[in-house]
């Protein structure tokens, strides 16, 4: 029997609930691992669980600082697509979507991954041609779009601005009716109790504080809880990235953190059925199963490792709420927040060996990690167990900048502010 | 967040637009070496602490203003112009 089913809910509940086991041991760390993981977040997780599963490398363990869900995995819109327009793009996230719709059966946890589309508005005839490029780029990559006109939408989403005073007005839209949204705390709970069944230790509270090195070779981490030796050191911390990378030796990396906040209003009654993004400026929303309205829009602009935002940005975001939904302009906001991003110099991942022997590296994500999750944790997994990449995060390496291989999905150049 | 501007005083972060880093050095035009222009172009320092960065007060007087800023704190630690620091052989745009 799974775990997880309806006859174990049942028998639980006539048993009072007592006899569930926790979904993943408190490890405590041992002195050496084949691979150790820094940072506990969906990338760092779900490395863990298909080392595991994938290449029965089971002497692993995560380590996080603080407590499991606490960075960008747990701060996410939760939005999952892959409407991109680059083909290394299209390849690597339309494999995620694909591991996405089976996640909840892999895992035996529902990871309430809904396919309920998102569609990209947009308020220019120039706007439009563009739209429909990247859904022309899509298709031809094997993924799905579909071309929405100004009626068509008005019928499916009719919250949208359609008077005549309408600031942008919407001239059509592109819908990608396979992406959607997941439960953001339910994937780093699902995919830490997986792990932790195939014997991963997931260690909270430790803090990796420098690199064990013999010469140049990454030996293992230091940590608020002892020396761990490894192995395979594998860096997955978001945000923090060029921290570790200064505990290595390396001074300069191209990554900036950057600040992202997100909006939830108070709950109410089924309002959007899809994920909607205005396209007059930058915003994504989409409506939670609890029925708050769930938002965010552009990075506040400047360098932060600070989780909270200013209030310019607010501001923006609420103006263009509104401009694009009016109907919200009397809601009540619940909550903001924000979160740390790790930004890359082109806007697309890193995934590689290195940059030092002994160490592995997952970073660069900018504000789309979330919808990578499964790929990233595949394909690092992957990486990490044979030492080279697998086709599809093969073109995401780090020397790529030297090369001039960049991945910019935008055209924006090295202003990471702009991805 | 407020930002001294050394010549408009003290004046809303939306009157400013971010230009990042102020510690790259760009290479002799002349140059070909591929890694001195790639670690100008790419490579950031990207501190959880102090860091100088440029900024222009667009909103305002338009001058580069070069800034330092605590990104743990968002605390503004002072300001000045980015020609001043230029000339003394600082850095430039
Ligand atoms: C407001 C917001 C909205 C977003 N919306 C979306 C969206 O709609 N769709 C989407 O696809 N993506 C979205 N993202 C981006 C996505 O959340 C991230 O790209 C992704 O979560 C990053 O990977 P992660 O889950 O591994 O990161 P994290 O969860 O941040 O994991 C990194 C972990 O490393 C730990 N760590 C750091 N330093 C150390 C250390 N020294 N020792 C030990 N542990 C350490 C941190 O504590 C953290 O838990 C959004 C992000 C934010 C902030
Ligand atoms: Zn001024």
């Amino acid at each position: 029997m799974a775990e997880y089913s309806a006859l174990s809910l049942l028998k639980n509940a006539l048993s009072g609930n007592r006899d569930w086991r926790p979904a993943w041991r408190k490890a405590e760390p041992k002195p050496a691992y084949d691979v150790v993981i820094v940072g506990g977040g969906g990338h760092g997780l779900a490395t863990a669980y298909y080392l595991a599963r994938e290449h029965g490398i089971a002497r692993v363990a995560v380590l996080e600082k603080g407590w499991l869900g606490s960075g960008n995995i747990g701060r996410n819109t939760t939005i999952v697509r892959s409407n991109y327009l680059l083909p290394e793009s299209i390849r690597f996230y339309d494999f995620s979507v694909k591991l996405w719709e089976n996640l909840s059966h892999a895992l035996n946890y529902n990871v309430m991954f809904s396919q309920r589309g998102i569609l990209n508005l947009a308020h220019s005839p120039a706007q439009a041609d563009e739209y429909i490029r990247r859904g022309n780029a899509m298709r031809h990559g094997g993924g799905d779009a579909v071309w929405l006109t100004r009626h068509e939408i008005a019928r499916r989403v009719p919250g949208i601005d359609f008077s005549p005073r309408a600031r942008f007005p919407v001239v059509g839209g592109l819908l990608q009716p396979r992406a959607g949204t997941a439960r953001h705390d339910a994937v780093a709970w699902g995919y830490a109790r997986a792990a932790d069944r195939l014997g991963v230790d997931i260690v909270e509270n430790c803090e990796v504080t420098g690199f064990l090195r013999e010469g140049d070779r990454i030996t293992g981490v230091a940590t608020t809880r002892g020396d761990i030796r490894a192995g395979k050191v594998a860096l997955a911390v978001a945000g923090s990235t060029s921290r570790l990378m200064r505990m290595a030796g390396i001074e300069r990396f191209p990554i900036e953190s950057h600040v992202l906040q997100a909006f939830v209003t108070e709950a109410v009654k089924p309002y959007v059925d899809c994920v909607v993004t205005f396209g007059g400026g930058h915003l994504y929303m989409s409506q939670s199963d609890k029925g708050g309205l769930v938002f965010g829009g552009d990075l506040d602009g400047y360098n932060s490792y600070a989780q909270r935002g200013n209030l310019p940005l607010v501001k923006e975001v609420m103006s263009e709420m509104v401009a694009m939904f009016p109907a919200t302009a009397r809601l009540r906001l619940l909550r903001s927040w924000g979160g740390v991003m790790d930004m890359s110099m082109d806007g697309s991942p890193i995934i590689t060996r290195g940059p030092l022997p002994g160490m592995y590296l997952n970073c660069g994500w900018c504000y789309g990690g979330f919808k990578a999750t499964p790929a990233s944790g595949f394909s690092f997994a992957w990486t990490i167990a044979k030492d080279e990449p697998h086709p599809i995060n093969a073109p995401f390496t780090l020397s790529r900048f030297e090369r001039g291989a960049v991945i910019d999905e935008k055209g924006q150049g090295p202003t990471p502010k702009l991805h | 967040m407020l930002i001294p501007c050394p010549h408009c005083g003290p004046r809303d972060v939306q009157e400013f637009s971010y230009q990042g880093d102020a510690t790259r050095k760009r290479p002799d035009p002349a140059s070909t070496d591929v890694h001195a222009w790639h670690a100008y172009v790419y490579d950031r320092p990207n501190p959880a602490g102090p860091h100088r960065e440029y900024w222009q007060h667009i909103g305002g007087c338009r001058a580069h203003i070069v800034v330092e800023r605590d990104t743990l704190s968002h605390e503004v630690l002072g300001a000045a112009f980015a020609s001043d620091l230029s000339n003394q052989g600082g850095t430039r745009p």
